[in-house]
C-alpha cells in the first residue's frame, strides 16, 4: 500500500513481501514444471512424472516438433496473421481516430456513437452470420477470412480517437496556414506524435491475433491454414492420456515461447496498455 | 485532401476557405471510410443478419431454411442441455469474478510500490496472461492428471487418494475456474494497479498523520478512490467470463455429463458440429441479450461516475 512507503518499511511490509513472493512462485510452478517435462523421455512419463527430479533427460522431444507436423507453417500462419491484422488496425484505428478527433464533417457524432457502440458486441454474437458470410464468398482457409474480423473491432478507434484529442490543437491550425492539406498534417505532423500510442495498441492487437482461438477453429479446416494456437489444439486429443506426453509439453513450450519474448522485450508497453484502457 | 497550392492560395479569399475547411467538410469522413466499412461488413451485417438467422430453421438435407418465427427460441428455452450451460455459465462467473476482484486487488496493494521487486513480481503475475488458451490448457491437463499430474502428486505426499479433477462432475468446472484465475489474474492486478496510481499521495499523508490504521485507510481512501474501477473490473469480467469457451473444450469438452458445458461452447457445438445454424443463433442472440445488459450497466455506471 502506498501508506507503507510513507511511514518506511515495517515489519508488516515485509511480511506481505515475502507472502506475494511465495505467491508468485507457486504461479511460476505449473510452468517450470511443463517446462522441465519436455526435456524427459516419453517412455518414462508414461507411468510416472516424478522422474522429472533426475536424469535422463533429453532433447528428442524439441527435434520431432522440429522434424514432424505442421508447427513451423503453423508459426508461420501465425505470424502473417497477427502482423496483419496489427498493420490494419493501424492504418484504420489512425485514419478514424483522427478523422473522429480533429476533424469535423457531416453526421460525424452519429457516426461515432455507431462506433461506440460496436464495443459492446461480442465476438459470439455475429460468429455464426460472420461464417456465413465467408462461405458466401468461398474465403475461409484464407488469410484474408483470419486477418479481416480482427480489423473490425472498434476498440482500437475508440484507443486512437482518445489520444488524437489530448494533441494541441494549434498544431493542426498552424499547419492549415501553410496550406497543407488535411491527408498532409496528419501524415507529418500528427501522426508521428502518435508512436507511443501505436505502440501501445500494435502490441495489444499483435498478443490477441496471436492467441485468437475461436475464429481460426471456425474459419481455418485444413491443417495447412491453422494457426499455432489451433494447430497445437488439434494435437492435443491424440496424445494426453497417451505416451507423448513429452512431446506435448515441448509443443507448449515451443508455442509459448515466441510470445514470452515478445512480452519481456515490450513488457513496458504492454502493461501500460493495460492500465490506459483502464484509465480512459 | 487533394487540395491544390499555388497561387490562389496565397489570396485572402483562398484563405477564408482554409479557414472553413476546419469547420465540416464532407471530405474529412474519409478518414473514417476504410474503418467504416470493416466494422459495418463484419460487425454490424453480421449482428443483424444474426439475428435473422436465428428465425429460421435449416434443412441439412436440402440446404434450405426456412421462416420459423420464434421456434428456435422456444425450443431452446425447454432444452435442458442449453439451461444447462446457462447454469454452468453463471456458476463459473460467480466462481472466477470475485477471485479475479479479492486476488487481483490484493496483489495490486502489495505491488504497488517502487523498485525491482515490485516490477519482477509483477511482471511474474502478468505474464501467464500473454499466453494463448492451447498451451494454458495443455499445462492444466498436466497438473490435473489424476495419476501423473502435480496436483496429485502434491497430495499424495500427505496420504490423498489420487483426484480426477477434469472427469469428476463436481470439480470439472471448479478446476477450470481454477486454470482461468491463474491465467488472467495479471489483467485486474494491472488495472488496480493503474488506479491506486492515481490516487493523490497527500491523502494517505493526511491520513498517517491523524495516525490512522493500514485497514482505516484502505476503506476510507482506497476504496473509494478506486470505485470506478472496481466497477468496471467487476463488469468487465463477468462479460469476459461468459464467453469461457477454449478451456472448457481443450480441457473437459463440456464434460463430464455437461457438467463443464458453457454457453459459448454450445453455440460452437450446435453451429459447427452439427450446423444447426438457426439453434446456434439463436442461443447466441440469448447470450447477447445477456451481454448487452452488462454493457449497459457498465454505461451506466461510468457515467454516473463522470457526473458526480
Amino acid at each position: 500500500m502506498a501508506a507503507g512507503s510513507i511511514v518506511g518499511r515495517s515489519a508488516g511490509d515485509r511480511l506481505i513481501l515475502g507472502a506475494v513472493i511465495l505467491l508468485a512462485i507457486v504461479w511460476l510452478v505449473p510452468v517450470v514444471w511443463v517446462t522441465a517435462l519436455s526435456f524427459k523421455p516419453n517412455a518414462e512419463l508414461m507411468f510416472s512424472t516424478a522422474s522429472v527430479l533426475h536424469p535422463p533427460y533429453t532433447l528428442k522431444n524439441y527435434t520431432d516438433i522440429l522434424a514432424s507436423s505442421g508447427v513451423f507453417r503453423w508459426l508461420f500462419n501465425s505470424a502473417v496473421v497477427a502482423a496483419g491484422t496489427t498493420a490494419g488496425t493501424l492504418v484504420l484505428s489512425s485514419l478514424a481516430g483522427y478523422g473522429f478527433a480533429r476533424t469535423e464533417f457531416p453526421g460525424r457524432t452519429l457516426v461515432f456513437v455507431l462506433v461506440l457502440i460496436g464495443l459492446a458486441i461480442p465476438e459470439q454474437a455475429v460468429i455464426i452470420a460472420r461464417h456465413q458470410i465467408f462461405s458466401d464468398l468461398k474465403m475461409h482457409n484464407t488469410y484474408a477470412a483470419l486477418i479481416l474480423p480482427g480489423l473490425s473491432i472498434p476498440f482500437g478507434v475508440f484507443l486512437m480517437t482518445q489520444y488524437f484529442k489530448a494533441i494541441p490543437r494549434e498544431l493542426d491550425e498552424a499547419a492549415m496556414l501553410d496550406n497543407a492539406s488535411r491527408f498532409q498534417i496528419f501524415w507529418r505532423v500528427i501522426l508521428p506524435l502518435t508512436i507511443p500510442a501505436q505502440a501501445t495498441l500494435g502490441i495489444f492487437t499483435f498478443l490477441t491475433a496471436w492467441n485468437d482461438y475461436l475464429w481460426p477453429l471456425i474459419s481455418a479446416t485444413r491443417p495447412e491454414m491453422f494457426t499455432l494456437t489451433v494447430g497445437i489444439a488439434s494435437t492435443q486429443t491424440n496424445f494426453a492420456q497417451s505416451e507423448g506426453l513429452g512431446f506435448l509439453m515441448a509443443q507448449a513450450v515451443f508455442a509459448g515461447l515466441p510470445v514470452f519474448v515478445v512480452y519481456l522485450f515490450f513488457q513496458k508497453y504492454i502493461i501500460r496498455a493495460v492500465a490506459g484502457a483502464a484509465i480512459r | 485532401m487533394r487540395e491544390g497550392r499555388g497561387l490562389a492560395a496565397k489570396s485572402p479569399a483562398r484563405l477564408r476557405r482554409r479557414g472553413a475547411a476546419i469547420g465540416p467538410d464532407w471530405r474529412n469522413g474519409l478518414f473514417v471510410l476504410p474503418f467504416l466499412l470493416v466494422y459495418l461488413a463484419l460487425l454490424v451485417y453480421p449482428l443483424f443478419r444474426g439475428m435473422w438467422i436465428s428465425l429460421l430453421q435449416f434443412d441439412m438435407f436440402d440446404q434450405t431454411a426456412s421462416f420459423a418465427g420464434f421456434t428456435n427460441f422456444r425450443r431452446l428455452l425447454a432444452d435442458r442441455i442449453f439451461l444447462g450451460t446457462v447454469g454452468n455459465t453463471v456458476l463459473f462467473v460467480a466462481m472466477t469474478v470475485p477471485a479475479f476482484v479479492v486476488i487481483g486487488l490484493a496483489l495490486a496493494l502489495a505491488l504497488n510500490r517502487e523498485g525491482r521487486a515490485g516490477a519482477v513480481l509483477r511482471a511474474i503475475f502478468f505474464g501467464t496472461s500473454v499466453l494463448s488458451v492451447t498451451i494454458v490448457t495443455i499445462i492444466w491437463k498436466m497438473m490435473y492428471l489424476p495419476d501423473r499430474g502435480l496436483i496429485s502428486g502434491i497430495l499424495g505426499v500427505f496420504g490423498a487418494a489420487p483426484v480426477p479433477f477434469l472427469t469428476s462432475q463436481d470439480l470439472a468446472l471448479p478446476a477450470i475456474a481454477v486454470c482461468t484465475v491463474w491465467w488472467i489474474i495479471g489483467l485486474p492486478m494491472m488495472l488496480f494497479l493503474a488506479a491506486l496510481q492515481q490516487i493523490p499521495g497527500e491523502l494517505y499523508e493526511a491520513a498517517a498523520l491523524d495516525n490512522a490504521s493500514r485497514w482505516r485507510s484502505f476503506v476510507s481512501i482506497t476504496l473509494p478512490s478506486i470505485r470506478r474501477t472496481l466497477l468496471v473490473v467487476v463488469i468487465y469480467e463477468i462479460v469476459a467470463q461468459f464467453q469461457l469457451f477454449g478451456q472448457a473444450l481443450l480441457l473437459t469438452k463440456g464434460g463430464p455429463n455437461n457438467a463443464s458445458r458453457p454457453i459459448v461452447l454450445f453455440i460452437y457445438e450446435q453451429g459447427f458440429r452439427d450446423w444447426n445454424l438457426g439453434y446456434a443463433a439463436a442461443a447466441s442472440e440469448i447470450l447477447f441479450l445477456f451481454m448487452a445488459v452488462a454493457a449497459i450497466a457498465q454505461y451506466l455506471a461510468s457515467r454516473r461516475r463522470a457526473e458526480g
